[in-house]
């Protein structure tokens, strides 16, 4: 049974992870806190429905659209709304999201109404398999677990090797000295935004198949995913996974012993190390500069 | 610009015989609006107070002390259910649950003051978020406070019904005297905190906290100070809003009910109490109002049912408000980052020194 409930929290555990490190890329490229990162994923989730069934194309076509879509809206979003933004201090910025978040939140329930629908991934919860006596693994989290470490993977060489990730790190660490170096900061703004995009509508995809589709049902993933990666620190895609499968773990085992409090176990764990360790587990204490 | 040259005139309550005349002139516009207003338009007109009140208290909060708050949706709970349990449940008249509730607010806007001293930016949101969503959860789950189904708001009783005076408010109209009272009460209260000390504090604290501590504020007191203060305003506002609606239940105090509290101090102007007034009424109206049942406004409402049958569907057409208010809240950023109150102070100058 632990190791039953072992699985089940690292496998949603990643997903939290996964979702984190949408949010990371643009914490850290452009400093700003996108609270709307959950509508945008909710907004290609119903991409991917509306294909899937209006058009009733195969999953692997519409999984494809709806990332074209993610990428295009995370860049839209950042192009329309954050970069005319002057003088932007963090609460500007957070309302800014919010507003973007409220907008997305009325288009898509005006799009598809308000109302719960099924999304069916081809990898299903119900499907199980017992590779070794007393440990149930589904389909659902092996899919979960191999998305999130190829992303991991590739996220690692795309930071390490191409041109663009050298290009996103030199501006987290020094907006005006990358820009003197030649780096074009607002495109980098831009693709960070399409990529954390994509990254997070393909976290949403299997949160969807965990609960039903609904304008709003990315919100409370999206704030688990919040603190997880404050928890983390908000600082390395590293410390954000493990902040993750941390938070993913502790309520699979919370939740099992009192199924009530499971919603709000993980903001209670969050206020708590956040009192102990103000940045996160994994990231120095940032120190202002006056 | 209006230059402040002693300390005296930064004190006083008026700036000027005008302001005075003109304050007095609205003043009396209030205390008569019963009288020409339907009475149904008074329940929108008592839920702005209300959110008036709360908008001055989170400007105290997020525009003075530049602190961020997603769980003030938290403190409003508190105070609903604090004034609506302590009356029903210990019998508590109201004059004196109202304050206790709000005290119960400011208790733990001091909890949540606490961790805030070390958090900022994204951690305080994410701090403050789960408050709120913590606070919303247990009401959900504890049966004392009705769980999902809610509460009924009892008598707005102002006597003390055990000593057998009793002096009931029923019509809108008898709980928007009440409601004016108390705001203008806390409104002016709100004033004279910013010039004291303590808002002189706060400010610092905003524009630089490592400075404000090197010229001897004490950080701990003030930060904590400004959460109760805002927690208390909120927990008068909710306990104000319970009677207002007279019925709720946790889902009228979600994650968006912090969010609209938070753009109408923006969309009003951070820091100043007049935008905080207007941003409050023109949210409230927004959303209470004008854009609920956009389908049934004359010209607009056939316009977008059109369009909602032509793209988007009929059924959604209801959320449309939120389209409207997440493009009020970005707007207002790009494009006045100083809100409503900026606009003001635009246009005052521009005639000030017109025509030059």
């Amino acid at each position: 049974m632990i190791l039953q409930l072992i699985i089940e929290g690292m496998a949603i555990g990643a997903c939290y992870g996964l979702f984190g490190i949408a949010f990371v890329i643009i914490y850290k490229t452009s400093e700003v806190i996108n609270f709307a990162q959950g509508e945008m994923a909710m907004m290609s989730t119903f991409v991917a429905y509306h294909v899937l069934t209006f058009y009733e194309y195969p999953f692997w076509l519409a999984y494809i659209l709806s990332m074209i879509f993610a990428v295009l809206l995370g860049m839209a979003i950042e192009f329309v709304f954050l970069r005319p933004a002057k003088q932007p201090n963090i609460l500007g910025m957070i309302v800014i999201t919010l507003g973007a978040e409220m907008l997305l939140m009325g288009m898509a329930s005006w799009k598809w109404g308000a109302e719960q629908k099924e999304f069916v991934l081809p990898f299903s919860a119900q499907k199980i398999h017992e590779p070794i006596k007393g440990m149930i693994i589904n389909d659902w989290s092996i899919a979960v677990f191999i998305t999130a470490a190829l992303m991991m993977i590739l996220l690692y060489l795309f930071f390490k090797y191409t041109k663009l990730g050298v290009a996103m790190r030199a501006t987290q660490q020094n907006q005006l000295a990358a820009k003197i170096m030649g780096v074009r900061v607002e495109r980098v703004f831009s693709m960070a935004w399409g990529f954390s995009s994509f990254i997070g509508a393909t976290a949403a995809m299997f949160f969807v198949s965990r609960a039903t589709l609904d304008p709003a049902f990315m919100m409370e993933p999206f704030m688990r995913a919040f603190a997880a990666s404050v928890l983390g620190g908000l600082m390395s895609i590293p410390g954000i996974v493990i902040g993750g499968e941390l938070l993913g773990l502790i309520e699979n085992f919370f939740g099992y012993l009192w199924p009530e409090w499971k919603p709000i176990v993980a903001f209670v764990v969050i206020v708590l190390v956040l009192c102990v360790r103000p940045s996160g587990l994994f990231a120095k204490h940032y120190v202002k500069k006056v | 610009m209006d230059m402040k040259r002693d300390y005296y005139e930064d004190i006083q309550l008026f700036e000027s015989g005008v302001v005075v005349c003109w304050t007095v002139a609205f003043l009396l516009f209030l205390f008569t609006l019963p009288i020409y207003t339907p009475s149904f338009y008074l329940f929108l007109i008592n839920l702005v107070m209300v959110h008036v009140i709360l908008a001055v208290g989170l400007n105290i909060l997020v525009g003075s002390t530049g602190q961020i708050s997603l769980g003030h949706a938290g403190f409003f709970a508190i105070g609903a259910y604090g004034t609506a349990l302590l009356m029903t449940m210990l019998h508590i008249p109201f004059f004196l649950a109202l304050p206790l509730a709000g005290f119960i607010a400011a208790f733990f806007g001091f909890i949540l003051g606490l961790p805030a001293l070390r958090l900022e930016g994204p951690y305080l949101a994410i701090a403050s978020l789960g408050f709120g969503l913590t606070i919303m959860h247990i009401i959900g789950r504890w049966e004392v406070f009705g769980g999902r189904m809610g509460i009924h708001a009892p008598p707005l009783d102002l006597g003390v019904p055990q000593l057998g005076f009793s002096w009931v408010l029923e019509s809108d109209k008898s709980k928007y005297f009440l409601i004016l009272v108390i705001t203008i009460f806390l409104i002016i209260a709100a004033r004279n905190i910013m010039k004291t000390r303590v808002g002189r504090s706060f400010v610092a604290i905003r524009d630089s906290d490592i400075a404000a501590e090197v010229i001897g504020i004490n950080l701990t007191i003030y930060k904590t100070l400004s959460f109760m203060i805002s927690a208390f305003y909120a927990g008068i506002a909710g306990g104000l809003f319970g009677f207002v609606l007279g019925f709720f239940d946790p889902f009228t105090f979600t994650l968006i009910l912090s969010i609209i509290f938070l753009v109408m101090v923006v969309v009003g102007g951070l820091g100043s109490i007049f935008g905080s007034i207007i941003g409050a009424a023109l949210i409230t109206y927004l959303q209470y109002s004008l854009l609920k049942n956009v389908a049934e406004k004359p010209i607009v409402g056939d316009f977008l049912v059109a369009i909602s049958k032509r793209w988007f569907s009929v059924v959604g057409l209801e959320n449309f408000n939120s389209i409207i208010l997440g493009l009020i809240m970005i707007g207002i950023i790009l494009f006045e980052p100083l809100g409503i109150f900026g606009i003001w102070i635009r246009i005052k100058k521009y005639w000030k020194t017109w025509p030059f």
